[in-house]
């Protein structure tokens, strides 16, 4: 490793912890909603889709109200943002449930997923963020 | 058990998805979310070898449903779309989306190609 990568990784300590520890519950509560509502092969990823567009609605929230409105703790942002709703949310199952979707035959499905949920998904952290911006308008802010 | 496991994978792919940005960050000065973009398509590779190579259920959920879901966001990815957008980016908004979705199912149809191989 070159010296630049290590002085930007240095004091990180604190930071790696909390989005661990974030990273950890975000999975679990994915993990835990995959256990309730199993997946049915060959059907639409109801489950996956949710996950990832709650995550959305939710980052929409809660970025308007730390970058705008009221920043908290340092460690605030790194815990639940990047931790917490990096960790639920996940990039990599969508994908690799296209591949399956299309693999087990049903390409239709399989598109209608992809799309859905990027739709779904930029709709909702658009929504969420504008909605919370008009929550807190007048109130007092950074 | 299972718990245990999926703990695991999110408290390693969580913070090494932080590190990673934070890394690409300081190297490229570039408002393309270059860093979410490479872990997000790590991750696809990943998953799909995993899913290809059909490993026992304990791996798949550490590895899996732990370190790649925890890895890799949609929940960021949808934020820094919605950001450039905000910041009249609009091509570039469409650009990321495009080579996140493309590059990413890329990376799951070749993992789970290799991962069938192995």
């Amino acid at each position: 490793m070159t010296a630049p990568d290590t002085a930007v990784l240095r004091g990180q300590g604190p930071v790696v912890a909390v989005v661990a520890a974030g990273g950890a519950i975000g999975a679990c509560a994915r993990y835990g909603a995959a256990l309730l509502w199993p997946a049915r092969t060959g059907g639409f990823p109801w489950t996956t889709f949710w996950v990832n567009v709650v995550g959305c609605a939710v980052i929409g929230v809660f970025m308007v109200v730390v970058t705008e409105f009221r920043a908290g703790h340092p460690l605030v942002r790194p815990f639940f943002g990047t931790g917490v709703l990096g960790g639920f949310t996940t990039f990599s199952t969508y994908t690799v449930d296209i591949q399956k979707l299309v693999e087990d035959g049903h390409p239709g499905t399989g598109i209608a997923y992809l799309a859905a949920t990027l739709l779904a998904a930029l709709t909702a952290v658009t929504l969420a963020a504008t909605a919370t911006r008009r929550a807190l308008k007048g109130k007092k802010s950074l | 058990m299972n718990w245990l496991l999926v703990i695991a994978g999110g408290a390693v792919g969580a913070p090494l998805r932080y590190l990673t940005d934070r890394v690409v960050r300081s190297r490229h000065d570039s408002t393309f979310p270059w860093g979410t973009f490479a872990v997000n398509i790590t991750g696809c590779l990943v998953l799909g070898l995993l899913t290809g190579a059909a490993p026992d259920p304990h791996l798949q959920l550490l590895l899996g449903t732990g370190f790649c879901g925890a890895l890799t966001t949609y929940s960021t990815f949808s934020h820094e779309t919605l950001r450039l957008a905000e910041g009249k980016a609009g091509l570039l908004a469409a650009a990321y989306v495009t080579a996140s979705v493309v590059a990413g199912l890329g990376a799951a149809f070749t993992g789970v190609w290799l991962g069938g191989a192995l």
